[in-house]
């Protein structure tokens, strides 16, 4: 596989890391919600088909990353910096 | 048999080897099969299971039978195909699984047994009862059955690895490849081109007709050589791509030095290629495929196209009276080469009915060859038409079946392959592979001509797709005859047919798949094994199928496909790993105080990838456990020096950073006051410990946090997906300076002695308190001088720039001498950890929580933080969890293991009676026993009980006194000083 970094541009796997779900950034506000801390941490959809995830740039420029890739071709669809998207998103 | 003289070989340059220790000769340009079949040797070893005898079946990657060992510099390298091998002067070569010799083979009695070895024997035979197989089963298995052996010595071959990045990558330089090649190349597209043969030219090296004009294999070269020429293009000949991996990643093995006699010293044996390339044309054209009839598997029976390749490429014919059997127009050309050589061609039998005679041949029409005859060698056939059967002698039989094309790699992204009916193969699907276009007999287009035109137009639709003007190039005028091939799977009759040569798999096997109603192809092959040896199938997938459709009366379409799976041919592990043998397997790691350790002769630890000295043995010294006591004694009466900068340290700065902190530490950092340092425990978001370390503030906004080694990595990840995932609102910023840093821990009653010594202030309790830091300077050096113990004793860390590292290890352990003290190595600094209760990720091993480790009121509740919703989890606070505990053996001259677990001394040592295990176990000087800390359920209740040790792999069983984890200095007023 290879990845189109927005910051270095297009590098190849190794350098970057898997983290999982794009689940992971809405982290619950409420410290006593355990169902929503648990269904955070624990609950994942399994697509065939298009996943949006989290990766780092480990071993480029340490973004977090942002991806789409459809699990079934691995092809990536569109790429953003985690730091963008959640900054908008707050904005929102 | 050599009878003529061809262009492709040199036969000025003759060249010598050897085959199971006799000498032979062969030219340049010969492969190990077309030398052999040169000198007459047809047996060339036995086959899997029944071990008949074999000789080469093909010319090419596809062989299943040729599987020869070759010995170079003292290695043995097991099942490389004699159809591949280039000879070189002194070449070494030994047939494989026979003994004690070739001709006479003791396991041939196997061929006998064949009514019991059929398919799904070792599933029925070997099963039961279970302890049979150990110790009786699979040793004789192991010994009668295999491919080859493995060398006994260590392996020594090279290999490397490369990438390569291109607009155009073209695999296989046959008619259509060249003509890929070519138009890309001239349209100005970045190109590779690849073959897997040591001559580009594919099919056009083995056949007579001529292009434009010329011999084929002249125009393959000619082209070739303009290719190679062109500033564009990188032609690799001797490279096989053996895999198609995500994201247009192409994986190929070239062969660099292992096709040469005495390779230059700098030469790899191979290269193992990354290929990344926007666009790809497959050009891997097509393999003929055998047919099954009784006996079909004896040497001298050979594919009809290969038989075409020895004659006309390397002026062999493997016989001097041979038949040709086939069931398409293909097999014909075989017999008029044969002829035009001066070859006798006794017989052409062709299994279709409406086909003309060959004249001057006498020809069976309608006709098929039910079995074969001879002892080791074929020497003659038995031909059914209608009713009449005829006998005939011979000693070669070229079989046609039709051809497969080489879809392998289309199918390695999952696309699976459609049956055309028309010419009875299967085909890629359109679009099979995103940015693959597949060309010529690949992609079932069988005629030269209509293979290079198939050749440019897919080059053109690349192009169009890179956005690249195409520039015209003509299809020159050759070979674009029609292929007219009836299917023929196999001949019915008594007695067994080979489908799968390597594998030993014959229709009989399918048969019994079928009645057991394994019907899937899946099944099929796992039941008998068929298409599993390393050729996969290459030869018998498709016949396979052909032959399942018939037996359950199904089309091929439902009865399914072969699912190919990298790599294309066998490649060996060590060109996979190339650049990851030995010390090159992961980075290394070392600190600034290497050379010093070495020069002391401190032996190395590895921790994750550094290097760390173990302990720095004193003359006299004969065991690690002397000068391990001595440096522990060292430290708690005098004062010692150790490298710690394999810690994480990571700088923290900006407006916010207390908030960060405060965040992902359980305890409170923004209350710190500035210069004081602060004992820090992480959590990961499930509630379990991540990490401990410290935290000191060196400014209003700027703090430094170390990390233990292990963890360094995962920390500083932890903190960037804070700061950019979680928190983006959070100004602060974090950096690694782990290697900018060179830190020395300096430990003992006489630190601040030696501090004195050494820095320019002064130190004292007035200027640097218990963890608290300090500025110094070191002659004109700044530093930072930390003041937290790990080994409980009154210490301190002090941090240089790294490029002072050598220079102060130096220093301080000069220093150190004074006082009576010297440096400590690994085994000491984790005696002095386990003395104290210290923990270590031995002890948070990713499933300990806060409260298991005593440290549940370090997670603040004035305050959120990572991990604390999840902390408070009824299953993370439960009494019956395992906690940290000490032990110690009731009998002092026992020792206790690292690993082993913990019973009540009344249950029997088994794992439902589990209460826990030992983290670190050490022997500790200043106790004068075996110390350990241990995870035990509900230990901190439980101090001062008795329970057993068990460690079943050592075969030790003690009893041992549960005790609080800190054994020495309980009161802690050492580390104060
Ligand atoms: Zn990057």
């Amino acid at each position: 596989m290879r990845i189109n970094c927005p910051l270095c541009g297009e590098r190849d796997l190794v350098e970057f890391h898997y983290e999982g779900s794009s689940k992971l950034m809405a982290r619950p506000k409420d410290e006593n919600d355990m169902d929503a801390f648990h269904d955070y941490l624990h609950i994942r959809s399994n697509p065939a088909g298009l996943n949006n995830e989290l990766w780092s740039h480990e071993y480029g420029c340490r973004a977090w990353l942002l991806i789409c890739r459809d699990t079934n071709t691995h092809k990536i669809l569109s790429i953003d910096l985690a730091r963008d998207v959640k900054t908008k998103g707050s904005l929102d | 048999m050599r009878i003529s003289t061809v262009s492709l070989l040199d036969r000025s340059n003759q060249i010598s080897f050897k085959f199971d220790g006799k000498r032979l000769f062969g030219y340049a340009g010969d492969t190990l099969a077309s030398a052999l079949l040169a000198n007459n040797v047809k047996l060339l070893g036995r086959s899997f299971k029944y071990h008949r005898p074999r000789g080469v079946l093909t010319a090419g990657s596809e062989e299943p039978n040729a599987l020869v060992s070759i010995l170079k510099h003292g290695q043995l390298t097991p099942n490389l195909r004699a159809t591949e091998v280039e000879i070189y002067n002194n070449l070494e070569v030994f047939s494989q699984n026979r003994w004690p010799s070739i001709k006479f083979d003791i396991l041939r009695i196997n061929d006998f047994l064949s009514p019991f070895l059929g398919a799904g024997f070792y599933y029925k035979t070997f099963m039961w009862p279970k302890s049979f197989w150990e110790k009786l089963y699979e040793p004789i298995i192991r010994q009668a059955a295999g491919l080859g052996r493995l060398s006994p010595v260590a392996d020594n071959s090279k290999h490397e690895k490369a990438f390569a990045f291109c607009d155009i990558l073209v695999i296989g330089a046959g008619p259509s490849g060249i003509m890929s090649a070519m138009t890309a190349a001239l349209s100005g597209a970045q190109v590779i081109l690849v073959d897997e043969d040591f001559i580009c030219g594919g099919r056009l090296n083995s056949e007579t007709f001529k292009v434009d004009g010329k011999a084929a294999f002249e125009w393959a070269k000619i082209n070739v050589s303009k290719l190679r020429l062109m500033p564009n293009v990188r032609v690799f000949s001797r490279t096989t791509i053996v895999g198609l991996y995500d994201g247009n990643n192409y994986a190929g093995i070239q062969k660099v030095g292992e096709y040469l006699e005495n390779p230059n010293e700098d030469l790899p044996d191979s290269v193992f290629w990354r290929i990344v390339s926007k666009k790809c044309i497959l050009c891997t054209g097509a393999i003929e495929r055998p047919i099954a009839f009784r006996n079909n598997d004896r040497p001298g029976i050979m594919m009809a196209s290969a038989v075409r390749t020895y004659l006309n490429r390397f002026g062999v014919t493997p016989g001097k009276r041979i038949i040709v059997f086939g069931n398409n127009d293909d097999a014909r050309r075989t017999v008029f080469d044969l002829q035009a050589k001066g070859v006798k061609v006794i017989a052409y039998v062709d299994s279709r009915k409406d086909v003309e005679k060959i004249p001057k041949v006498t020809s069976f029409i309608n006709s098929v060859v039910i079995n074969t005859h001879g002892v080791n060698l074929l020497s003659g056939i038995t031909i059914k038409t209608g009713d009449i059967t005829t006998f005939l002698k011979c000693d070669c039989l070229a079989i046609s079946g039709g051809w497969n094309p080489t879809i392998h790699l289309t199918s390695h992204l999952g696309s699976k392959p459609i049956w055309n009916e028309a010419i009875s193969c299967f085909v890629p699907q359109p679009k099979a592979v995103p940015d693959m276009e597949i060309a010529g007999a690949a992609n079932g287009v069988f005629s030269t001509r209509m293979a290079m035109k198939s050749g440019v137009f897919r080059a053109r639709e690349v192009l169009k797709s890179l956005d690249i003007k195409y520039e015209h190039i003509d299809v020159p005028e050759t070979e674009d005859e029609n292929y007219n091939c009836e299917p023929l799977w196999h001949v019915k009759g008594s007695g067994r047919a080979w489908l799968d040569f390597q594998n030993d798999v014959t229709v009989k096997d399918l048969k019994q798949s079928v009645q057991e109603n394994m019907i899937s192809v899946e099944h099929m092959k796992r039941y008998t094994t068929q298409g599993m040896a390393t050729d996969q199938g290459k030869n018998s997938n498709v016949n396979s199928i052909g032959v399942m459709s018939e037996l359950t009366g199904r089309e091929i379409e439902s009865t399914g496909t072969t699912t190919f799976r990298p790599p294309f041919v066998p490649v060996s592990i060590g060109a996979m790993g190339a650049g990851g043998s030995g010390k090159r397997f992961a980075p290394t790691r070392l600190t600034t105080s290497h050379h010093f350790n070495e020069e002391n002769n401190a032996p190395s630890v590895e921790a994750g990838l550094w290097y760390r000295p173990n302990w720095f043995p004193k003359k006299g010294e004969t065991s690690w456990r002397q000068s391990c006591d001595r440096e522990v004694e060292m430290v708690r009466s005098k004062v010692g020096v150790c490298d710690v900068s394999t810690l994480g340290k990571i700088d923290v700065q900006g407006p916010d950073s207390a908030a960060l902190l405060d965040f992902v530490y359980t305890n409170k950092i923004s209350s710190l006051k500035l210069g004081k340092i602060r004992y820090g425990l992480m959590l990961r978001e499930d509630g379990l410990v991540m990490d401990d370390g410290t935290c000191a503030r060196l400014g209003s906004n700027h703090f430094i946090i170390t990390t233990t080694t292990a963890a360094a990595g995962q920390v500083m990840r932890h903190l960037e997906f804070v700061l950019q995932v979680l928190r983006p609102d959070i100004d602060a910023q974090v950096i690694s300076v782990t290697e900018q840093w060179a830190q020395f821990s300096i430990a003992g009653p006489r630190s601040r002695d030696l501090l004195n010594e050494t820095c320019n202030e002064e130190i004292s309790e007035e200027t640097i308190s218990f963890m608290s830091t300090l500025s110094v300077s070191i002659g004109d050096i700044s530093a930072c001088l930390f003041r937290i113990s790990f080994s409980g004793e009154h210490a301190y860390e002090i941090a240089v720039p790294a490029s002072y590292g050598d220079a102060m290890i130096r220093l301080l352990v000069s220093k150190a001498k004074k006082f009576g003290g010297g440096p400590y190595g690994m085994e000491a600094l984790n005696v002095l950890r386990i003395e104290k209760g210290f923990i270590t990720h031995a002890e948070i091993d990713g499933r300990v929580a806060a409260k298991d480790i005593g440290m549940l009121n370090m997670i603040s509740p004035d305050k959120t933080c990572i991990g604390k919703a999840m902390a408070n989890r009824p299953g993370l606070i439960s009494d019956q969890r395992e906690q940290l505990v000490g032990i110690k053996p009731l009998n002092e001259d026992e020792v206790l293991l690292a690993g082993a677990h913990i019973y009540c001394l009344d249950e029997a040592p088994k794992r439902v009676n589990n209460q826990g295990h030992v983290t670190s176990v050490c022997y500790s000087p200043s106790l004068k026993s075996s110390i350990g800390l241990a995870l035990v359920k509900n230990g901190q209740k439980r101090i001062g009980e008795k329970f057993k040790m068990v460690d079943h792999l050592r075969n030790s069983e003690i009893i041992v006194n549960v005790t609080s984890p800190v054994f020495f200095d309980k009161t802690g007023s050492r580390v104060r000083g």
